[in-house]
């Protein structure tokens, strides 16, 4: 009688693992380049408020940040718990804000610096007279375009 | 190979930050030259055409001379700025021509944001969010009313003339001392 024999029990066939450099190149490429490297470090506690509103910014390379937010605990020693203002990587005071401005001008292209945004990233807690010196300082070195940071709420009423 | 792009995989995904930044736009007025300000004295607004919100240090929030929560503000806003009923104490509207859509009559008023030194950044948000909120809701309204689509979903062009038609005056002005103890 003819039979056909099976050779063996069946067995699952072991998964190929080709590919698999493959896929890690395409993710590793996709968050080299979606990257941003966070070039400043906190110095300042900040909680942005809520803002149903809220919108995205639409040029981020043209962005200027200016932290407002009492002391991180480490520093709090040193600076105490008032809140206050931080550009780049120091603490500095509202006169300090047109060198700041300045700066950033400089690292734009003649164009690109009418769209220069200044996002003002405060805490939710500190109070307006602050703000509003900065505002004011803003005005006086003609940076124009502002932006209060935001978050939109987390769980959305609509 | 494999074990370092495996090892830069990781070390990119560790530091990738994928927040984005929002926030409320806002353009600041210029800052006013010494003739400038005494021009300002001399040519004020209209009254009816301005109505003054006020946050004290106590965070209390008045609107043209109401006392009012934040979450009544915006309703607030949007009678006054589009003043059905044409009121005598609500701002003019002037007939003006927009490019591409003809003539619209667009509101004169403008919304004047006071705020003392103590109040605090978290109600003054929730102020700025409630009067875009007031201005947004309008353009929704024109764009569904002429449009048929709501603002976002317009091209260019159309959110040009919807912005031409409802203008977001709101003015941050001087810092004015509100309501010190």
């Amino acid at each position: 009688m003819a039979t056909f024999s099976r050779k063996g029990k069946k067995e699952l066939p072991a998964l190929s693992t080709a590919s698999m450099p493959d896929i890690i190149f395409m993710m590793l490429i996709f968050f080299m380049v979606t990257t941003k490297m966070r070039d400043t470090e906190k110095l300042v506690m900040v909680k942005v408020p809520e803002a149903t509103e809220a919108a995205k910014l639409e040029r981020k390379d043209l962005a200027s940040y200016i932290n407002v937010g009492t002391p991180i605990l480490s520093l709090q020693s040193q600076y105490g718990t008032e809140p206050r203002i931080q550009l780049n990587d120091s603490f500095k005071t509202v006169k300090d804000i047109r060198d700041f401005i300045a700066s950033e001008r400089e690292t734009m292209s003649e164009e690109e610096r009418s769209f220069m945004t200044v996002s003002i990233k405060a805490d939710e807690n500190v109070r307006m007279g602050i703000i509003t010196d900065i505002k004011q300082e803003l005005r006086r070195c003609s940076a124009l375009k502002i932006m209060y940071a935001a978050r939109k709420p987390s769980t959305s009423n609509l | 190979m494999a074990d370092i792009t495996f090892l830069m995989l990781i070390f990119f995904l560790v530091t990738t930050t994928m927040d984005q930044d929002t926030g409320l736009s806002r353009r600041l007025p210029p800052m006013p030259t010494e003739s400038q300000q005494q021009d300002a004295v001399n040519q004020r607004i209209n009254r009816r055409n301005i109505i003054v919100v006020k946050i004290n240090s106590r965070n209390s929030l008045m609107a043209g001379g109401q006392v009012l929560d934040v979450s009544q503000l915006k309703d607030v806003i949007k009678d006054f700025l589009t003043n059905p009923t044409d009121s005598p104490n609500k701002p003019e509207k002037e007939v003006k021509a927009i490019e591409g859509f003809g003539n619209y009559p667009v509101s004169k008023g403008v919304i004047s944001l006071q705020n003392d030194r103590g109040t605090s950044y978290n109600a003054y948000i929730k102020v700025q969010n409630e009067l875009v909120r007031a201005i947004s809701e309008l353009r929704d309204d024109f764009a569904l009313a002429h449009f048929g689509k709501r603002y976002l979903n317009l091209d260019e062009e159309q959110q040009r003339i919807t912005r031409d038609a409802i203008p977001s005056n709101i003015s941050e002005a001087e810092p004015v001392e509100v309501g010190k103890r």
